[in-house]
């Protein structure tokens, strides 16, 4: 059903999306924290350009990275001081626009589920000696549990169908930046809407079973965490 | 440790002031509500001192500045001679060894109620005891449910595996929010005998914040009215309800409460003799064996007056009394008398035409007929 | 009065002028390579004839499928020859209008100046982080862009850096970004006027690579649009063959 160059799409982005939830959970968690904590005034510049995303073109995203990768951009700059060269077409510099794009799809979940917590588990766990640290991981992380299993689906998914960037930057490598959405790009340019067909629709299931189990999930447990 | 000598608002002496709390706090309230905490306290280092006041008096706030969980500035606390908060230190909540009880009972829901319990076990930060975690479980009676998870047991089961969290903390100073506001009447019958035993068997003083005057006489020992953030009265609990301002502090009718212990019991008529200092009172058999500690209240109302002591009533008990000092009740046309019986002190509420009628005065002697006495343990 | 007057003039005036060279509104859906060329030659059309001209760039493949799909265009010019001949196999074109209005060329370019030498050293010798050249599946000069290193003999020394714009404004984008030190793109991308803009470059001759032809096509629902037919006349005409010049195609 799959040609091998699909196959080696396929693998590629899945390899990427998993990285890219990974890092996102890291990076994200502490993010989301800090939004739903802080009284400063920075939580509307940092929450804004968290959701840039969501209402950028990828394209536009897309371009910038282009140039701040660029040699002469400050990531480019950054990344040779680094001795790693730039990263434009390389699978690292998906890595990193990736976990731009799908910044907000794992930030705003676990941020909702932080807040939703409120103030009387953390001062419950401070009673009981907790202190900062452990409260953190033995109640916020297990009481958003949810928020981390929905941004983690999202991100996965939201990854997996990313394609203006990854057009923008990628170059079009196989087993490096050529991952599915750019592979259905280029039947469909090529007239091989048989083989777009397959990959496309493949996609939609995968994308449509994703999706499913979250909400199916998300019923389950509000259900069963409403106490 | 009574390093100032610091007036305290009643002149009796309690044990000597195991915990000292003096804060100073303001709120700048929304909707006009500027509410403003303003207390100095010196409270016994043992037995339940229950905090009343009306919602809105800052008993809760109270309670959360000494768990840390608001900031007093200026605020001073030391327990059991250990300072908790000063001008310069402020230790945070999870380094005061105390437990806290809130007024919804708080489980972790991610954790079963054992889950719940291994949880404090894990931070008490003194060497576990699997006697002392028996004792609390068998204390409680939650040794069924400790497999279940919070939204598998009910309101009551949820506040006993909450309290019993609180204890095996092993904490030195135990804060109870109102732990049975949230439960209804049933629930909190239910907890309360837990919550008596508790009292017995673990020596630990306790904070009790409440607005029910039902549980400060069931449980109290010691009584601190809080009014709009400020300490009404404080002293212990008979004391406080024997004070002729007492209708205007706790909000109901004058009473006493005596502690008494149990001579002899009189099946057949279902009564028990028990000795209080104020005198040997006649009370329902509760079943207690002779020997036994009990705790009675008595209220004003159900108190009159006779000259000579009437044995053709069907009054059980009466007492020798004298008249200490005679105050108009917030009633219409009732006066209250201040009485003394025996070493300790009964109030009675008659109207002003009874008090011309026997000439009541200062240092009268006279009977006092008790109507009924209610047993609060 | 005065208003009314005024309104009966316009009119009149307009029917007039609608009489005389009956403007039409024209619709068409052109390749992203000659989007340059295109926005200038149109204008001057639009100045001659009195046609309003609505313009719609994309890629050459994009295009083609959205007129197999019923897309209103009536003129098609695209990068290739194969598209408009498909579409004319499947009966959607007027018979008989389809030619040949440019012929692209190639060009070595990098943004840097003095990068680009005049006989290929720097590609013989690999002396560059990334090539880029346009998706040779999908884009014609991609395509010709291989057969030049096929040519050059460099295509398996190469291959390990090309970087592939899925069309060859995309490749443009990567070499100017300065992400690709290297690119072969389109000469009309990076010479205005008879010269090169920026950077450094240098023609690829025409035979290292079959000629680069792009057919347009009357599109068949514009049988009877006369402003479509004289837009498709006026590519031929020599001073719309002088603008593409300007930017480095040749005509035949």
């Amino acid at each position: 059903m799959f040609s091998e160059a699909d196959l080696a799409a396929i693998w590629l982005t899945l390899k990427l999306a998993t990285t890219v939830t990974i890092l996102l959970l890291i990076i994200g968690t502490p993010i989301a924290w800090w939004l739903a904590r802080t009284g400063s005034w920075l939580k509307g510049p940092v929450g804004a350009v968290v959701a840039l995303p969501l209402i950028l073109p990828p394209t536009v995203l897309g371009f910038y990275l282009l140039l701040a990768m660029g040699p002469d951009g400050f990531i480019g700059q950054l990344t040779r001081q680094l001795g790693i060269g730039t990263l434009a077409f390389t699978f690292q510099g998906l890595v990193l626009a990736s976990v731009f794009y799908s910044l907000p799809f794992v930030v705003q979940p676990i941020q909702n589920a932080m807040q939703a917590l409120g103030e009387r588990p953390l001062e419950v766990a401070a009673t009981l000696r907790a202190g900062p640290v452990d409260r953190f991981f033995t109640v916020v992380v297990p009481m958003a549990r949810p928020g981390f299993i929905t941004a983690s689906v999202l991100g996965f998914a939201h990854t997996v169908g990313e394609f203006g960037v990854v057009l923008m930057i990628g170059g079009n490598i196989p087993g490096e930046t050529r991952v599915v959405s750019v592979q259905i790009y280029d039947h469909v340019e090529a007239l091989e809407y048989a083989q777009a067909h397959v990959l496309a629709g493949s996609m939609m299931v995968f994308s449509f079973l994703m999706l499913l189990g979250l909400y199916g999930f998300q019923k389950k447990h509000f259900f069963a965490g409403i106490r | 440790m009574t390093e100032e000598n610091i007036p305290v608002a009643d002149t009796q002496p309690v044990n000597p002031a195991q915990l000292h709390a003096k804060f100073r706090m303001r709120y700048a309230g929304s909707d006009s509500s500027a509410f403003s905490l303003d207390v100095d306290l010196r409270l016994p280092g043992n037995g339940i001192t229950a905090v009343f006041g009306q919602s809105g008096s800052g008993k809760t706030t109270l309670l959360r500045c000494v768990a840390g969980l608001e900031r007093a500035q200026p605020g001073r606390l030391t327990v059991n001679g250990e300072t908790w908060q000063s001008a310069t230190l402020f230790l945070p909540t999870h380094q005061r060894p105390l437990g806290y009880v809130f007024q919804e009972p708080s489980l972790f829901p991610h954790l079963s109620a054992r889950g719940n319990l291994n949880y404090a076990r894990k931070r008490s930060g003194v060497a576990n005891s699997d006697d002392l975690y028996e004792q609390v479980i068998e204390l409680m009676g939650i040794k069924p449910v400790l497999l279940r998870y919070p939204h598998q047991l009910s309101g009551g089961e949820r506040q006993r595996v909450a309290i019993a969290r609180a204890l095996l903390i092993q904490p030195r100073l135990l804060l109870m929010d109102e732990p049975l506001a949230s439960l209804d009447t049933a629930r909190k019958q239910e907890i309360l005998p837990y919550l008596e035993k508790l009292r017995s068997a673990f020596d630990i003083p306790i904070l009790y914040v409440s607005h029910s005057l039902d549980e400060v006489t069931h449980l109290a020992d010691h009584l601190v009215v809080l009014q709009q953030g400020r300490v009404a009265a404080q002293g212990p609990v008979g004391e406080v309800f024997s004070r002729m301002d007492a209708p205007q502090l706790v909000g109901s009718g004058a009473s006493v409460i005596w502690h008494g212990k149990v001579l002899e019991r009189k099946e057949q008529w279902h009564l028990a003799r028990i000795a209080c200092a104020g005198g040997e009172l006649w009370v329902r058999d509760t079943g207690d064996a002779p020997g036994q500690q009990i705790r009675v209240r008595i209220l004003a109302r159900d108190v009159s007056l006779t000259l000579s002591r009437h044995e053709d009533s069907s009054i059980l008990n009466r007492l020798p009394v004298s008249v200490l000092e005679i105050a108009t009740d917030k009633e219409a046309g009732m006066a209250l008398v201040r009485l003394q019986a025996g070493s300790d002190v009964v109030t009675a509420q008659v109207t002003h035409r009874s008090v011309d009628y026997l000439q009541l005065a200062p240092g009268q002697r006279l009977w006092a007929q008790i109507k009924s006495v209610a047993i609060v343990r | 009065m005065h208003l009314l007057n005024h309104l009966l003039v316009t009119a009149l005036f307009s029917l007039l002028l609608f009489n005389h060279v009956r403007a039409e509104e024209v619709h068409a859906a052109v390749a992203s390579n000659f989007t340059a060329p295109m926005k200038q030659i149109v204008e001057q059309f639009e100045q001659s004839s009195g046609h309003d001209v609505t313009l719609s760039f994309g890629s050459s493949g994009k295009i083609f499928a959205q007129i197999q799909n019923g897309a209103p265009f009536q003129v098609f010019l695209s990068a290739d020859q194969q598209k408009p001949e498909a579409l004319e196999k499947n009966g959607l074109t007027v018979p008989g209008s389809r030619f040949t209005y440019a012929v692209g060329s190639l060009a070595l370019w990098s943004a840097r100046s003095d990068f680009v030498d005049d006989d290929y050293t720097r590609l013989k010798q690999g002396e560059f982080n990334k090539l880029a050249l346009a998706n040779p599946k999908l884009a014609p000069y991609g395509a010709a862009a291989v057969e030049v290193l096929s040519a050059l003999k460099l295509r398996e020394a190469t291959q390990p850096k090309w970087v592939m714009g899925e069309n060859i404004a995309q490749t443009y984008q990567f070499v100017d970004s300065g992400n690709a030190d290297l690119g072969l793109v389109a000469l009309s991308q990076i010479m205005h006027n008879g010269k090169i803009k920026k950077g450094s470059g240098r023609i690829i001759p025409g035979e290292l690579h079959n000629p680069i032809r792009q057919d347009a096509v009357l599109l068949s629902n514009a049988q009877d649009r006369k402003g479509a037919q004289a837009l498709l006349a006026y590519l031929r005409s020599d001073k719309a063959h002088a603008i593409m010049r300007a930017f480095g195609y040749t005509t035949e």
